[in-house]
């Protein structure tokens, strides 16, 4: 494996390192980057969805060429900002930002090895990240705009660029960009699975194993068996733009001009869409449920209730989530017997996710919680967990989906219990494992500070969004003064884009807190949070190979927290069992 | 010179921001050894934090559930659609009695168990008779929903349209063109081929059924008759709602979707009940393009005679497409 004794120059030890820990930081910070440039779209739209058609000083971020002349935000390039939004948040924060950061992290720290299976497949998987970042990025730039179809980009109006222009130059690039990601994610996840699998220390068995590293697995699994069809079904349009194929285009006229295409179906492209697309939801989220259960036990004091409970959960969504695509496509024509099929899986998944619900709440109950910010962020989660998973049973079920289909009901749903639950899980995760990754401690009372201001303007942005969409208004619309029928929506627009332009500044808080602390933070001692998992026996300062004597030897679970007859109200993984002591 | 001034004041700002933080923590660190431990004191703060947290999240949801009550969805002017509704009571209320439930179990568990010193935590690592109870009790109730559920889509989607009046709905960047059936009920063949001049939904003429085909911009239904509506697209997906009778159905280019219901409401009905300037209208609901957000057509419901009145008064597309 890697040698420890090495001389690491700059460029090897923070450019091109095959260090876990320094790819896992690379992940994180590229992340970071690319949610702050996520975030400023949405405070954009939020503005004009609030005095549409007016010039704000925001605009000013935009390129050249996105304002009307009267200074405006152009329709198209509203498009193009909620298109570049829902892309950077779903792949770039929420599956590079937080499986990559945290799956790379903590995978081997915590099952007591020395590195990833492949250090460098593991340099290669954040550098085709970070190409299709520039990539993703460049097409801000090109003249006709990127890609504007909307994240899922569905053909024809992705595949033509007469239909809209960001579906030029702006759409080949939006497919190359995810055609590395793609690569990068599945070099990454196949390293994942198979260090967890293979690279366990002695005594680490699947049974002991923390429910991160459970929860990582399950994710790096169905990324390996989602992305590809992402990817053939993203070649197969690239086909249809460039080469002239028919496999989504049939019966066209665009520009009173009969295109060629006979035959093809978008249908089948949202069927492969969405074959990545739902098990995507469970990437963003197991990751962030892993991470919270961890921190939630840590912080509680206590064993996380029902660790056999949880990965059957966890199995079990990921199971589900393979068979319950057609939900999004109830209302393309599908046959009505299949949306029965797809209505009855998808309510299942109630089943698993109410069960972590009340593990949760188990857990806490006669708990001595301690409130970190990670611990908020955590509560948080589960918090989210519920408002946003109990919208799922509306939308879930086919017949009510006919009125709630692509309304603002269904972004605030998807907000709230994938964004919301996901951010606050990869919060939780950074502040928890922030001394591990720097050395330092982060700022306390701005973690506070932090967590309160997001909590409070998280719901004030997303709560609201039911209502507008059982109002009926439909979601990607540029302003919806059009309609009479929603003049009286205009007061919870404001109140959303205020609540979204705080929320945001809120943010600054975060980011200031995290730099401040590389640098100035005060430091950190080996196990600030008194846990038990293998990353807190490794010294603080980093070192390649992580221990620098022996593997530490795990002799029982994760979650021996306040249990009875121990000196501490924590036992290390690698501490022997007692005499007469039972594994819990 | 704006732009300086701003940079400069955030310039500022961050320094001010560092110098403070730097301060706390000079402060905290002479008098207690560790500035960023919890102490019972954060723990008091935060668990109170989410006591408080209980009435202002839950009276926020009320009181948006009051105010803007009337802003909803008035109830489905659709037979299919009333039995829409009611399941929406229901799957509304039962979700709404979890979550009235849950959210202050957890913020209460939050408070009530925030750490002190000195206090242990009670070792409970399983019990299989709880997990049992609430992996069964969630089964039943969604053994329950689901099958409520599935009925009522399996309603919506077969009902008996043999008396219906087929209109064909036909999308385009950026408006929506209908046609009636005519008189024989049955529309004539069409292809995106034959899109020329006048015919701009490309109809066969030499098909018989054609002739009689009427082509309007705006759409007439007569209350409490079935009705057949077919979409076809020309360029993009688009995406067929109409809100008040719980009706949506995508237009797919190259493929044919439909959607039967039964209006139950006159326009002049709603406007009593709605006020005077409501309307029945249909949006398109899937991302198309730049004006997206203005494709809309005027549906209006009336009595059968009004609208026999009005479907006579309209000229056949044979008429449209020979006259000069």
């Amino acid at each position: 494996m890697s040698d420890h004794h090495h001389k690491e120059t700059f460029i090897t030890k923070y450019i091109f390192s095959t260090d876990h820990k320094m790819i896992a930081k690379q992940f994180l910070i590229t992340g970071m980057f690319m949610a702050i440039i996520g975030m400023l779209m949405s405070a954009i739209f939020r503005v004009q969805l609030a005095n549409p058609g007016e010039y704000s000083i925001l605009y000013e971020l935009l390129p050249g060429g996105w304002l009307n002349e009267d200074g405006g935000l152009n329709p198209d390039k509203y498009l193009a900002l909620v298109t570049m939004h829902g892309t950077i948040l779903v792949f770039w924060v929420l599956t590079a930002g937080l499986s990559g950061t945290f799956a790379n992290f903590l995978i081997p720290l915590q099952i007591g090895a020395r590195d990833m299976a492949s250090g460098f497949i593991n340099m290669l998987s954040y550098w085709f990240f970070f190409i299709a970042t520039v990539v993703l990025l460049s097409s801000l730039f090109v003249e006709s705009g990127p890609a504007s179809g909307g994240w899922t980009i569905y053909p024809p109006l992705s595949a033509l660029p007469q239909a809209i222009p960001g579906s030029g130059t702006g759409m080949t690039l939006w497919l190359y960009s995810i055609t590395l990601f793609v690569v990068g994610s599945l070099l990454g996840g196949l390293n994942y699975i198979v260090t967890i699998l293979n690279l366990r220390t002695k005594g680490m068995s699947m049974q002991r194993l923390p429910l991160t590293v459970w929860a990582l697995l399950i994710t790096a699994i169905l990324g390996v068996l989602s992305f590809p069809v992402l990817l053939s079904c993203g070649l197969l349009l690239l086909f249809d733009r460039s080469f002239g194929t028919s496999f989504y285009l049939s019966d066209i006229i665009i520009n009173g001009e009969a295109l060629h295409n006979v035959g093809g179906s978008p249908i089948l492209f949202e069927h492969l869409f969405w074959f990545l697309g739902h098990p995507e939801v469970y990437i963003i989220l197991l990751p962030a449920l892993g991470i919270v259960s961890e921190v939630i036990a840590v912080n509680s004091r206590k064993p996380i209730f029902g660790y056999k409970a949880m990965v059957g959960a966890l199995l079990l969504i990921a199971f589900l989530s393979f068979i319950v695509w057609g939900h999004h496509m109830f209302m393309t024509g599908m046959n009505p017997f299949l949306g029965s099929v797809f209505t009855f899986t998808t309510l299942l998944i109630a089943i698993p996710s109410a069960v972590k619900v009340f593990n949760y709440l188990a857990t806490l109950w006669r708990a001595n919680i301690r409130f970190t910010p990670a611990m908020l962020f955590a509560i948080g989660t589960v918090s989210a967990f519920i408002t946003g998973g109990l919208t799922g049973l509306i939308l879930g079920d086919s017949a009510l989906d006919i009125n709630v289909h692509d309304t603002y009901f269904v972004v605030g749903h998807f907000h709230i219990v994938m964004g919301l639950s996901a951010i606050y899980g990869m919060f939780a995760g950074v502040y928890h494992w922030f001394p591990k990754m720097y050395g330092k401690m982060m700022n306390k009372t701005l973690g506070y500070v932090h967590f309160w201001g997001t909590f409070i303007c998280a719901y004030g942005v997303f709560f609201p969004m039911h209502f507008l969409g059982l109002a009926g208004l439909p979601r990607r619309y540029y302003t919806n003064s059009s309609f009479p029928m929603f003049d009286g929506l205009a007061d919870i627009n404001e109140i959303i884009t205020f609540f979204a332009l705080a929320g945001a500044i809120v943010q600054a808080i975060f980011i200031f807190n995290f730099f401040y602390s590389i640098f100035k933070g005060t430091k950190t001692t080996a196990n600030p949070w008194k846990s038990n998992t293998l990353e807190w026996t490794t010294p603080i300062e980093r070192i390649h190979g992580n221990w620098p004597g022996e593997l530490p030897v795990v002799t029982r679970w994760a979650y021996d927290y306040s249990k009875p007859g121990m000196d501490e109200d924590f036992v290390m993984q690698n501490v022997p069992l007692k005499e007469g002591e039972e594994e819990h | 010179m704006t732009n300086l001034l701003i940079a400069l004041v955030v310039i500022l700002a961050i320094a001010a921001l560092v110098q403070l933080v730097r301060v706390n923590e000079l402060l905290s660190e002479i008098t207690n050894e560790d500035t960023n431990s919890v102490t019972d004191d954060d723990n008091n703060k935060n668990g109170i934090l989410f006591l408080l947290t209980i009435p202002l999240f839950l009276g926020f949801v009320v009181w948006q559930m009051v105010t803007w009550d009337h802003l909803l969805l008035p109830p489905a002017s659709s037979v299919h659609g009333a039995e829409i509704d009611s399941l929406m009571k229901v799957s509304m209320t039962l979700i709404l009695i979890v979550f009235f439930a849950l959210t202050p179990m957890l913020f209460f568990f939050a408070y009530k168990y925030r750490g002190k010193k000195g206090n242990t935590a009670y070792f409970f690592s399983h019990n299989n008779k709880l997990e049992v109870v609430w992996t069964v009790v969630p089964t039943i109730i969604l053994t329950a929903l689901i099958i409520y559920g599935l009925r009522t889509w399996d309603r919506a989607m077969n009902p008996d349209l043999s008396q219906a009046t087929v209109i064909e709905v036909y999308s385009k960047q950026f408006d929506w063109t209908a046609r009636y059936a005519g008189e024989d009920n049955v529309l004539g063949q069409s292809s995106y081929l034959l899109v020329k001049g006048k015919n701009t939904l490309g109809v066969d003429m030499l098909d018989e059924p054609s002739s009689d085909d009427i082509v309007t911009r705006e759409v007439h239904l007569p209350v409490n008759k079935p009705v057949l509506l077919k979409f076809r697209s020309r360029d993009v997906i688009h995406s067929a709602f109409l809100p008040h009778f719980r009706v949506q159905m995508n237009c797919v280019p190259g493929l044919s979707t439909q959607f039967g219901f039964t209006p139950t409401k006159t326009t002049e009905q709603m406007k009593l009940e709605e006020g005077e300037d409501f309307e029945y209208v249909l949006l398109c609901n899937k991302i198309c393009g730049s004006a997206h957000f203005n494709m809309q057509m005027k549906f209006i419901v009336e009595s059968e005679e009004d609208y026999n009145k009005w479907i006579s008064s309209q000229e056949s597309l044979e008429t449209t497409l020979t006259l000069k």
